[in-house]
């Protein structure tokens, strides 16, 4: 909800606010260039002795003006023809023009009406009007993504552009909700919605009739410093029934030309004096330095603009298109995708596609934007959860459960739950149990039993349709086509052999680079931004199903690097073992942001076996900041599988590797890397209770062996594998 | 060209009754070059003693502003009623503004003055800009203003 307030005024006022903010910029420099230029009065001033000076220079003087800068301008009618000059108020001559200056003229009407009248001031305040919406939920959006108001300033991860509209955007949203409020405020002002007009003394009857007081005698104006005038009127040279007319921070006031005397004072009303500081917060006149403050962060919207819909349009590719998606006030079926990687979305689309033709109106959305009192028409909820790591919600059901337990009853609308899986993991469909259970727990009414789909099976989600069909009363046939995402050509650099010696033929293949386009660059997708222990996704010719391997290198190594173990009769893997430099396979990126090292200095326990120490390895090379790493390498025989065994001496030298320790499995007496954990049992306690990270790498068998192996060293001191696990301090990557 | 018969012999105090004893007037006020934004102008007539006897034209839609066409403003005490239905537009600079209307034969040569006060945003407040007594021998004689009016032409 928030997110759509944010998107959609930030989309169709895009233009518009980039011109309120760019002109808005332009102009904050005038009034400080006015401060610098106009000459100052001195304290203690009194407009009395002012207005003699310059009457002295002037003798035609008809008006004295004080600007908020202090820019003192006098105009003056002098046999007949009009002058006007800046005054210097020591001296009381004229040492510059008061012409306007035709640049801020322009860029005025630029800014407040785009030339184009009233229909343009009403263009400008909604513009204004999105500015605000904008700044509000997008705070709104900075809060809940930091976790609170209290993390306003925390540290950001993701992509480019998404951390510099958001870096941006909390310095400058003060002065946005400023700035536009302000401007909501004048516009109101100017089209006379508010009570704030000028308050004037009513017209003095009698006047003494006679002329020639001195200035400089008039008890007013002796008592009004020039820090406080605005404006001295003269009266018509003769006409002695005029008056002076004076204005000053505190009101207007008449005076008699004949005798000096205050014939009449009006103060300045309350909101009067709100328009005028509102005015003054706006333009900056009077306020110079907070004016020039404000023009910088009004500098930040075209940024935020141009990255704004970069992340628009980053995270449409994610996800299919839904053509006719119905509003979910007006649908029968509501279905609530919970998805990390985007695949379950083709399976939403799919469904959604089926339904409609069957005349069934069907909403989709993610499960994150659960909100079953705005589902007036619906008659049964689907949802599609995949499962994120072990058994977490995935990246679009965040805030589900939390959701759903805070609901005082269960919808009374049927619900079908479909988990998708993988059943080699063992939180195997994790998060769609958790919801089932949830939902039982509640007292949900059920459709349909819980079901699964593994490994994105086309057969199983048309079976299930089936199942779906039948309990709706309809035909129902889900025929579904995995959208693969879209991959890249990367060319094999360089190959380095290991393992044939122990029956198990290993290469290490560094790809180049793929060539990046601009816009993945700013948005950081594809090969734009990853790190060691990323994924990447290669489809086997002849093969259907991708299959993912652990990245052993970052972006900044400038190349990509994963370690292939060949299985007997494995596609994948033999494609890949048999290619010779200048080869190339077709591959995608899958982000794991599961497993990071995370960005603090503690130390880093690293444990890994065979092909899974190829993202420790990663790890370790990009170690530039030289944080204490520990890795514990499991092999089968140094001789032949002791992959980066010279690049890991070279790292230890250089620094980016604390220690190595080694087990080896093949020999007189086997030994395994939970083996070698228990063998320094004491150092590893010690590194853990000082808050090192755990990271394991490897085969299932290996990760069961050494969560044993640390849970029996953690014992002593209080704590499990399960608590660090809580605490996101030990992080696998399994297969 | 702004015809304003019926809505001014109906809106202002300038017309005796009887349409028959009026005449059509014609004023013709041409801005000069000044460099600044749209002019704000009031035109308005007093009587032989200088009292204020009626609006007959505002030029500027935006009453926050008419204080600065300040002698208008005193005498009305910024009362917007003095210009309902008879407001238009401000005026650029270098720009003509025509209106013609009906005024009573009683207001000529019986010394009523019509006065144009201006204004403009960050120049000066120019109030009787023009001052032109109201006599048939006068009209069709143009007249130049203190600061923003090249020249006022009433005609009958």
């Amino acid at each position: 909800m928030i997110r759509a307030l944010h998107r959609w005024p930030g989309l169709l006022a895009l233009a518009l606010v980039i011109i309120l903010s760019l002109s808005g910029a332009a102009l904050s420099v005038f009034p400080a260039a006015e401060r610098i230029a106009a000459p100052q009065a001195e304290a203690g001033l009194t407009v009395a002795a002012l207005a003699d000076r310059i009457q002295a220079v002037y003798p035609g003087v008809e008006q004295i003006r004080r600007s908020p800068s202090g820019r003192i301008t006098a105009y003056w009618f002098d046999q007949g023809a009009p002058g006007a000059a800046v005054i210097d108020p020591a001296t009381g001559e004229g040492v510059a023009s008061a012409d306007p200056n035709q640049a801020e003229r322009w860029l005025t009407n630029l800014h407040r009406s785009l030339f184009l009248g009233d229909g343009g001031r009403m263009s400008m305040a909604a513009g204004a009007a999105a500015m605000l919406i904008l700044s509000l939920s997008g705070a709104a959006l900075v809060a809940r993504r930091a976790g609170g108001w209290r993390h306003w300033f925390a540290p950001l991860r993701g992509p480019l552009a998404g951390r510099l509209h958001v870096e941006i955007a909390r310095i400058a949203v003060v002065g946005l909700i400023l700035s536009s409020t302000t401007a909501l405020w004048m516009t109101a002002s100017a089209f006379d919605l508010l009570p704030d007009g000028g308050a004037i003394p009513a017209t003095p009857t009698e006047v003494s009739e006679e002329t020639g007081f001195a200035l400089d005698q008039m008890a007013t104006l002796l008592q009004t410093p020039v820090a406080e005038l605005r404006e001295l009127s003269f009266p018509y040279p003769g006409d002695a029934t005029d008056v002076f007319t004076v204005k000053t921070d505190r009101g207007t006031g008449y005076l008699d030309q004949g005798t000096g005397a205050l014939l009449a004072w009006a103060d300045l009303t309350g909101w009067e004096r709100v328009s005028e500081t509102i005015y003054m917060l706006h333009t900056g006149q009077g306020a110079a330095t907070l004016g020039l403050v404000l023009g910088l962060m009004a500098l930040g919207v075209p940024a935020m603009g141009a990255t704004g819909v970069l992340i628009w349009l980053a995270g449409r590719r994610g996800r299919p298109r839904i053509r006719g998606n119905q509003p979910a006030g007006r649908a029968e079926t509501i279905v609530l995708v919970g998805s990390e990687g985007g695949s379950t979305w083709g399976f939403a689309a799919t469904l959604h596609a089926a339904l409609t033709e069957a005349r069934r109106s069907v909403h989709v959305g993610p499960m994150s934007g659960f909100a079953p009192e705005r589902y007036a028409r619906a008659e049964r909820i689907i949802l599609l959860a995949a499962t994120y790591g072990d058994g977490a919600a995935p990246a679009s059901a965040k805030g589900f459960l939390d959701r759903l337990s805070t609901l005082e009853r269960a919808p009374e609308i049927p619900l079908v739950v479909l988990g998708f899986g993988d059943r080699s993991f063992p939180a195997w469909c994790g998060f769609a149990k958790d919801v089932a259970a949830a939902a039982q727990a509640k007292g949900w009414p059920e459709l349909l039993p819980l079901d699964t789909i593994e490994r994105q099976s086309p057969q199983d989600f048309a079976r299930w349709g089936r199942a779906l069909g039948e309990a709706l009363g309809i035909p129902l046939k889900l025929s579904h086509q995995p959208v693969l995402p879209k991959s890249e050509a990367l060319t094999l650099v360089s190959r380095r052999d290991y393992g044939a010696e122990v029956q198990a033929p290993t290469a290490i293949l560094r790809f180049a680079l793929p060539r990046i386009p601009l816009w993945q660059r700013l948005t950081g997708a594809g090969f734009a931004r990853f790190q060691a222990g990323d994924l990447i996704g290669i489809l086997p010719e002849g093969g259907a199903v991708p299959r993912l391997y652990s990245l052993a290198s970052g972006r900044r190594d400038g190349f990509i690097e994963i370690v292939v173990k060949k299985h007997p009769g494995g596609l994948c893997s033999g494609q890949l073992t048999a290619l010779e430099p200048g080869d190339t396979v077709a591959a995608f990126l899958r982000r794991n942001p599961g497993f990071r090292p995370g960005r603090s200095r503690a130390p880093l326990i690293l444990i890994g076996a065979g092909t899974g120490v190829g993202p420790l390895a990663g790890l370790v090379r990009g170690n530039a900041r030289r944080r204490p790493v520990h890795l514990f390498f499991g092999m089968r025989h140094p001789d032949s599988d002791f992959f980066y065994g010279e690049d890991l001496a070279t790292w230890q030298n250089e620094g980016r590797l604390t220690r190595l320790v080694t087990a080896v499995s093949r020999g007189a007496r086997p030994h395994y890397v939970q083996d070698a954990l228990r063998g320094e049992a004491t150092q590893v306690a010690e590194l853990i209770r000082n808050g090192a990270r755990v990271m394991v790498c490897g085969g299932r068998d290996m990760a069961a062996g050494v969560a044993d192996a640390l849970a029996e060293i953690l014992a002593p001191a209080g704590l499990t594998p399960a608590v660090l696990k809580a605490e996101g301090r030990y992080v696998e990557d399994v297969y | 060209m702004k015809s304003l018969l019926a809505t001014l012999a109906l809106t202002t105090a300038l017309t005796l009754p009887g349409l028959a004893m009026a005449r059509s007037v014609t004023l013709t006020t041409t801005l000069n070059n000044y460099g600044g934004d749209g002019a704000y102008l009031a035109l308005y007539v007093t009587d032989a003693s200088g009292a204020y006897v009626g609006s007959l034209w505002m030029a500027g839609g935006k009453s926050k502003y008419y204080e600065h066409l300040s002698d208008w403003y005193r005498a009305t005490g910024g009362d917007t009623g003095q210009v309902n239905g008879i407001t238009g537009a401000s005026v650029g600079a270098g720009r003509t503004l025509e209106i013609t209307l009906d005024l009573a034969d009683a207001l000529f040569d019986a010394g009523y003055t019509l006065h144009i006060d201006a204004a403009v945003e960050d120049m000066r407040d120019s109030p009787n800009e023009v001052a032109v007594p109201l006599t048939t021998d006068g009209a069709g004689t143009p007249v130049a203003g203190r600061r923003y009016i090249a020249s006022f032409d009433c005609d009958m």
